[in-house]
């Protein structure tokens, strides 16, 4: 079927099977390769984009669902990868393999956009659909803080020295 | 997985200019076509990238480092050109880092696995670096007719006092250019205490290019051209497709191909399970075109011999085997069982058990290969890329230098990577094919299709006498494997604790077969087995009355057994658990956690140690469960030997809370269950994996002691598993023999 929608603020029209996810459309149709492929299910989250804004596991979301949706990917999250959790992620260098982090990063820009001063609690509720397998998780809650402004947080700060 | 040295190559450094005035340090292996190689390299005017060179240098002040070995998310990315830039003695800000392929003319040890990148590199990549040093110093003493010896560098320049001179490399490139590299062996290493970049956190090069979702992985290669695979295999490990629906399958829309692939056997016939195994290749215009056309397959397997298999009939022999003599002893000393029936012994028995686990690196496992005009090109994530090149070659009958492979950066390895499946499955489907093919397995088939964390069990007897002391310890370890050999990553070693620190020891096994494939994941061995060792620590401590964490320290500071003498021919015994060590990661970590400190009812801490890949590590979890059995992990406290150098401070940190999580959530919810030869798990949904909620704050701590640095990806994650089952035992009064937690019923009454 032949589908129009935006990705990034620009129009595109892909012809592809009706069930094809938008994951693998944007990945391999596309060629927008940040969005990334870990379960298939909605269970890791390393397929996470936002449509209108709110963040989706793109695996879900069919070709026959997507006419008219304003999708926006990790690619298109800031021109220039000067968002404030960008910024964060890389200031308390927070990736391990980086696999997961897209995902994690589009969770995390959907939470401030709504919430501003997230919680811990809010943070909790926001990322637990996104899994990291190399365990960046302390760093993930600090960044997301960091990014936000707020001041306190439990996690170990990074970059610890010897003692 | 035995990691092997290849320190038999010498290795040399050469020199030559590049277009524009700049300076390239490459090196070479010994070998005629390792000369030959690096000759093609000393082209002059060759001005570009120079992918054979460890360092090039250009006026603009830009130093460009290869790190040679692949980046699983380990940090060997910064930890490598680290090295180099240290003893080169140039500003880190300075330093870009480009992604080596794999060239074994050029470069030894091009794997990640084993923790052993630091151990092996520490010494020779410095050398790397301090050469290029000496070179630079050589240009400009030359220049001013001085000394090198009275020479010193600094931040990127060489300085002479007596004459109050000083240049910058960047003006001193085209006269180093001419001059003859030292013998790495010779150079002059810095003091420790001068170091500017080693010990200093560094940001991950790649951080960059990975919050702004660039295509740096595997899993986003993209060759002109190419097509999309699956490869779909017998649910019965090594079972093989006799007939399929292809003309069916062939006819979907956006099918290309479909084809049986045989697969190879090992010499004893058998289906080699970490090689080509059978199966169906689907190949398509788009991967979910591919994975789609699945749903219309239909296979008639021949699911060989293992199809009857069961985890309840692994248990069933397990247990037959406890009730009887072990097949065969791993060590003794002393006599457990008389010490054990001794007057004034208390003895202890206890089972333990854990399950196969999946690897689950996030990435799934892919590969892109392109034959053409008898040359094979490929893009792999792989940990062991020249060990996928050479199954490549012997399975499909290429000569290894008409093989390429080129590294990319990897989702995770963990260890699922050191095997190479996915880049043989790639590299017979792009062979038959001739187009660019990029496979890419499903999440389902990452989960069914794993070279798995062999599940093992314990049985064991332990005595105290009437001070407490541990005096007999029996341990009969059931495990995979056929006559005297243990299935790979299955074993157990007669040096493991508490081998040496206990009088009376007898450490025995018994094996059976099994067709589920097993193989190294994250502490391979240690993984599992600190789990039951540990904790049955924790249970004769209980016995002796005496407090966990000081029962250890009091077992460390008596090592009953000498060291084996070194062989004939060798410089001392293998690296082994350090009691001294091992005490002083303990002593920390009671400090940091505050061990010791009242707890509310429903909380616990608990401790463990263990030693493995040359690191002593000790942590300590504080946990809380409710009276419904919830558990909450409150906080790990990780203290950590390796050595008189954290190299990566960062990474470090982030490497030790990573493995810590990864442990917690093996031990919470991970099995893999086998059911008629095939695993029963399929996806995140029944194989778990841990979120972020559930992840506790993990504060991590090194002792600085005078050895010389080892790896800590590996070593950080075993004893977290045993700490938090005392954690719970703690809380709870309920004692954990068998993972995963989530079969447990925690609840508990005031």
């Amino acid at each position: 079927m032949k589908v129009s929608f935006k990705v990034n603020g620009k129009p595109a029209t892909v012809d592809v099977a009706a069930d094809m996810p938008l994951l693998w459309i944007l990945r391999d149709v596309l060629d927008l390769k940040g969005t990334k492929y870990g379960c298939g299910i909605a269970q890791c989250g390393a397929c996470t984009v936002h449509v209108k804004g709110v963040a989706t596991k793109s695996c879900q979301l069919p070709a026959s669902r997507l006419a008219g949706a304003d999708v926006t990917t990790i690619e298109g999250l800031t021109p220039d990868g000067g968002h404030a959790l960008q910024q964060a992620w890389i200031e308390y260098d927070v990736p391990q393999c980086g696999y997961c982090q897209a995902g994690q990063l589009m969770s995390a820009a959907a939470l401030l956009s709504r919430k501003p001063k997230p919680t811990d609690a809010d943070i909790d509720t926001a990322m637990n659909g996104n899994l990291c397998r190399c365990g960046t998780y302390n760093r993930i809650r600090s960044a997301i803080h960091r990014a936000a402004g707020n001041t306190t947080t439990d996690a170990a700060p990074a970059g610890r020295s010897g003692e | 997985m035995t990691i092997t040295f290849r320190a038999d190559r010498r290795e040399f450094l050469r020199i030559s200019a590049i277009a524009g005035g700049g300076l390239l340090l490459g090196t070479y292996l010994e070998g005629a076509t390792a000369v030959e190689a690096f000759a093609a390299t000393r082209t002059p005017g060759a001005a570009d990238f120079a992918p054979n060179a460890f360092i090039r240098m250009t006026p603009d002040g830009i130093v460009t480092i290869v790190n040679k070995n692949p980046e699983i998310g380990q940090g060997v990315k910064n930890m490598l050109p680290m090295l180099i830039a240290e003893e080169l003695d140039v500003e880190w800000k300075n330093v870009r880092v480009v992604q080596a392929d794999l060239d074994t003319t050029k470069f030894q040890n091009q794997s990640a696995g084993g923790s052993t990148a630091t151990p092996i590199n520490w010494l020779p990549m410095r050398r790397v670096g301090a050469a290029g040093r000496a070179v630079l110093v050589a240009a400009a003493a030359e220049t001013w007719g001085v000394p090198a010896s009275e020479c010193t560098t600094s931040a990127g320049s060489v300085m002479h006092r007596g004459s109050n001179r000083k240049a910058a490399y960047t003006e001193l490139l085209a006269k180093a250019a001419t001059l003859t590299a030292p013998a790495l062996e010779s150079v002059t290493l810095k003091d420790p205490k001068d170091f500017t970049i080693i010990g200093k956190s560094t940001k991950g090069v790649d951080v960059p290019a990975i919050v702004t979702g660039k295509p740096i992985f595997g899993m986003d290669v993209s060759v002109p051209g190419m097509l999309y695979a699956v490869y779909h295999k017998c649910p019965v490990f090594g079972g093989k497709a006799t007939a399929a629906n292809l003309d069916e399958i062939k006819a979907l829309p956006g099918v290309k191909h479909a084809f049986i692939i045989e697969g190879t056997t090992t010499p004893e016939g058998k289906p080699n399970l970490a090689g080509l195994v059978g199966g169906v290749a689907i190949v398509a215009d788009t991967w979910w075109t591919a994975q789609s056309a699945r749903k219309s397959l239909k296979v008639t397997w021949n699911e060989g011999a293992t199809a009857t298999q069961s985890s309840k009939g692994f248990q069933a022999q397990a247990d037959a085997f406890a009730a009887g003599a072990p097949q065969r002893n791993l060590r003794k000393d002393g006599d457990a069982d008389a010490a054990l029936a001794a007057a004034g012994v208390k003895t202890v028995k206890a089972a333990y058990f854990y399950p196969f686990i999946n690897h689950a690196p996030l990435e799934p496992q892919n590969a892109t290969a392109h034959w053409k005009d008898g040359k094979m090109e490929i893009w792999c994530p792989s940990q062991t890329p020249q060990g996928g090149r050479g199954l490549v070659s012997r399975t499909l009958s290429i000569p290894e230098d008409a093989i390429t492979v080129h590294l990319t950066r990897m989702g995770g390895g963990f260890g699922r990577r050191l095997y190479n499946e996915p880049m043989v499955e790639a590299a017979a489907i792009a062979k038959e094919v001739g187009v660019p093919v990029k496979l890419v397995w499903s999440r389902e088939d990452d989960m069914r299709y794993d070279q798995y964390r062999a599940a093992g069990w314990h049985y064991f007897t332990g005595g105290v006498d009437g001070s407490g002391k541990l005096v007999a310890w029996r341990d009969h370890f059931v495990s995979f494997g056929e006559g005297d050999r243990f299935a790979p990553s299955a074993g157990m070693g007669g040096g493991d604790f508490p081998a040496r620190f206990v009088q009376n020891f007898s450490l025995d096994t018994s094996v059976m077969p099994t067709g589920v494939p097993t193989g190294a994941l994250r502490a391979p061995g240690s993984n599992g087995i600190a789990f039951a060792v540990q904790s049955f620590i924790d249970e004769m401590a209980e016995a002796a009355g005496k407090d966990p964490l000081q029962f250890r320290i009091d077992l460390l500071s008596n090592q009953v057994v000498a060291d084996p003498a070194p062989a004939a021919g060798q410089q001392g015994p293998p690296p082994g658990l350090d009691g001294k060590r091992m005490i002083g990661v303990l002593e920390l970590v009671r400090e940091k956690s505050g061990w010791g400190k009242p707890l509310p009812k429903g909380t616990g801490m608990g401790v463990a140690f263990h030693f493995s890949h040359r690191g002593h590590f000790a942590e300590v979890v504080q946990a809380t469960v409710a009276k419904d059995g919830e558990l909450r992990i409150d906080r790990v406290w990780v203290a950590g030997d390796i050595g008189s150098m954290i190299i990566n401070p960062s990474n470090a940190e982030n490497q030790t809370q990573g493995a810590v999580l990864d442990g917690i959530a093996e031990a919470l919810g991970q099995e893999i269950t086998i059911e008629n030869g095939r695993a029963v798990q399929s996806n995140f949904n029944n194989f778990p994996l841990i979120r972020l909620k559930e992840s506790p704050p993990v504060e991590v701590h090194f002792k600085i002691t005078e050895f010389a640095p080892t790896g800590l990806g590996e070593p950080s994650l075993p004893p977290v598993v045993p700490a938090l089952c005392s954690a719970i035992k703690q809380a709870t009064g309920k004692r954990v023999r068998t993972l995963p937690l989530s079969k447990h019923d925690l609840s508990w009454k005031a």
